[in-house]
């Protein structure tokens, strides 16, 4: 179908924002061709797999911009005392507290969001959303704060400087800083006193063709509502599934185009 | 006079000590008990190192320098000038066959630049030691740390 090209570019494009959005028309006409074709494998499309291979490149490449990572969340799916996502980010991550929750480092969190008109609850994990355009890279004094070409956000610790702007910048308080020295950091995930930290989307496990340590997580003992994959390939689970369910982005209203997306949010 | 002659006593003594810690190849074990100043450097495992040992000496830090933005930024991932890899072919291993961190004067990093007083901050943020997982399974680093061993494998 002539839709296809277009496809691709309204994936990228789901900003969320639909009542502004310019290519919310065009979204719609193919959602509908998407529905006509993709609506028969239905629910039981959630049985992710682990072994789909994550990642083509190989480790002493370069990554590609023809790649752009994100993460789909079903909130129907994620229950309210499940917070297996944040415990296996603090195991694979080597995240430990200093009993001063102001302050110790998270990098993904379980909040609740509640109507107070009808007393409707949600529960969701909020990490860094990996924007397209992210505020914590615009006012980085030193460039530490940056955006891989694969479309995740992450700090450059050997220049950060710690002035913490991005933290003040970031809208979804993503990220952390690290205020105490530290030892025994895991060997993947080096992390120190006077640096700003936050999710990396578990960059080293994606170079190594492996899923975030939140998302297997979720798949073997949560609710199994975390999908992981590349945007920008059509044929990708996460682009077959935001090319066919309503997807929200926490304030998308910002235009940020982050590259988390909630279902039933 | 009685004065004069203990100078001279303890002034050989002091001498032989800094010719002896100078003239021998000494012991890795007991560097105090030589009273060197040189520093220890412990044999990395494996035939050879990534370049050759004089370029490694001068040039280092610059391999490392180029490496971490390569990874950092482009995802590249290779092995070869990688921190991680320095750090698992020469570890130093304590009297327990547990690698030691930097906290050791005897950690290799250390050895060399405690003795040219170079101030490194590298392992403020990196691991100064492999991870028990990449341990055999029967090592004794990997058995003392069964919940980080977990981590690593699948669970």
């Amino acid at each position: 179908m002539s839709s296809k090209p277009k496809d691709k570019q309204l994936t990228k494009k789901l900003t969320g924002t639909a009542g502004f959005d310019p290519t919310r028309r065009s979204f719609i006409g193919a959602m509908a061709a998407a529905a006509g074709v993709t609506l028969a494998p239905g629910v039981m499309l959630y049985a992710i797999s682990r072994s789909v291979p994550v990642n083509a490149k190989a480790l002493d490449a370069e990554v590609s911009s023809a790649v752009r990572w994100g993460m789909l969340i079903d909130l129907g799916r994620c229950d309210n005392g499940c917070d297996d996502c944040v415990s296996a980010c603090a195991r694979e991550n080597g995240l430990r507290g200093f009993d001063r929750p102001e302050t110790d480092a998270q990098w993904i969190r379980k909040i609740e969001i509640r109507n107070p008109k009808t007393g409707n609850s949600k529960s969701l994990p909020v990490m860094c959303q990996h924007c397209e355009d992210p505020p914590c890279v615009d006012v980085c004094p030193t460039g530490a704060s940056f955006k891989r070409a694969d479309g995740i956000v992450l700090v450059n610790k050997h220049t950060c400087i710690g002035c913490r702007y991005c933290m003040m910048a970031c809208p979804y308080k993503a990220r952390s800083f690290v205020h105490e020295a530290l030892e025994d950091q895991k060997t993947h995930a080096p992390r120190g006193k006077g640096t700003v930290e936050s999710c990396t989307l578990c960059v080293h496990r994606i170079d190594n063709d492996q899923q975030p340590a939140c998302v297997d997580a979720c798949s073997d003992t949560g609710g199994g509502a975390m999908l992981f994959g590349d945007l920008n390939d059509p044929e990708s689970e996460i682009s077959k599934r935001v090319a066919m369910y309503a997807t929200q982005q926490i304030r998308a209203d910002l235009g940020l185009n982050p590259g988390i997306r909630y279902r039933n949010l | 006079m009685h004065l004069r002659r203990r100078c001279m006593i303890l002034l050989a003594v002091i001498l032989t000590g800094m010719v002896g810690a100078n003239g021998v190849v000494l012991a890795e074990d007991d560097r105090s008990a030589n009273n060197t100043l040189l520093p220890v450097i412990p044999m990395g495992q494996g035939d050879a190192c990534v370049e050759d040992t004089g370029f490694m000496r001068r040039n280092h830090m610059e391999l490392l320098k180029h490496q971490r933005d390569e990874t950092v930024i482009n995802g590249v991932r290779s092995e070869q000038y990688s921190l991680q890899e320095c750090l698992s072919c020469h570890a130093v291993y304590g009297a327990d066959d547990i690698p030691v961190t930097v906290a050791s004067p005897r950690h290799f990093c250390r050895s060399c630049h405690d003795y040219a007083a170079v101030s490194i901050d590298c392992f403020q943020c990196h691991a100064s030691r492999p991870e028990p997982g990449d341990m055999p399974a029967d090592h004794p680093f990997r058995i003392a740390s069964p919940g980080t061993a977990s981590v690593n494998g699948a669970e």
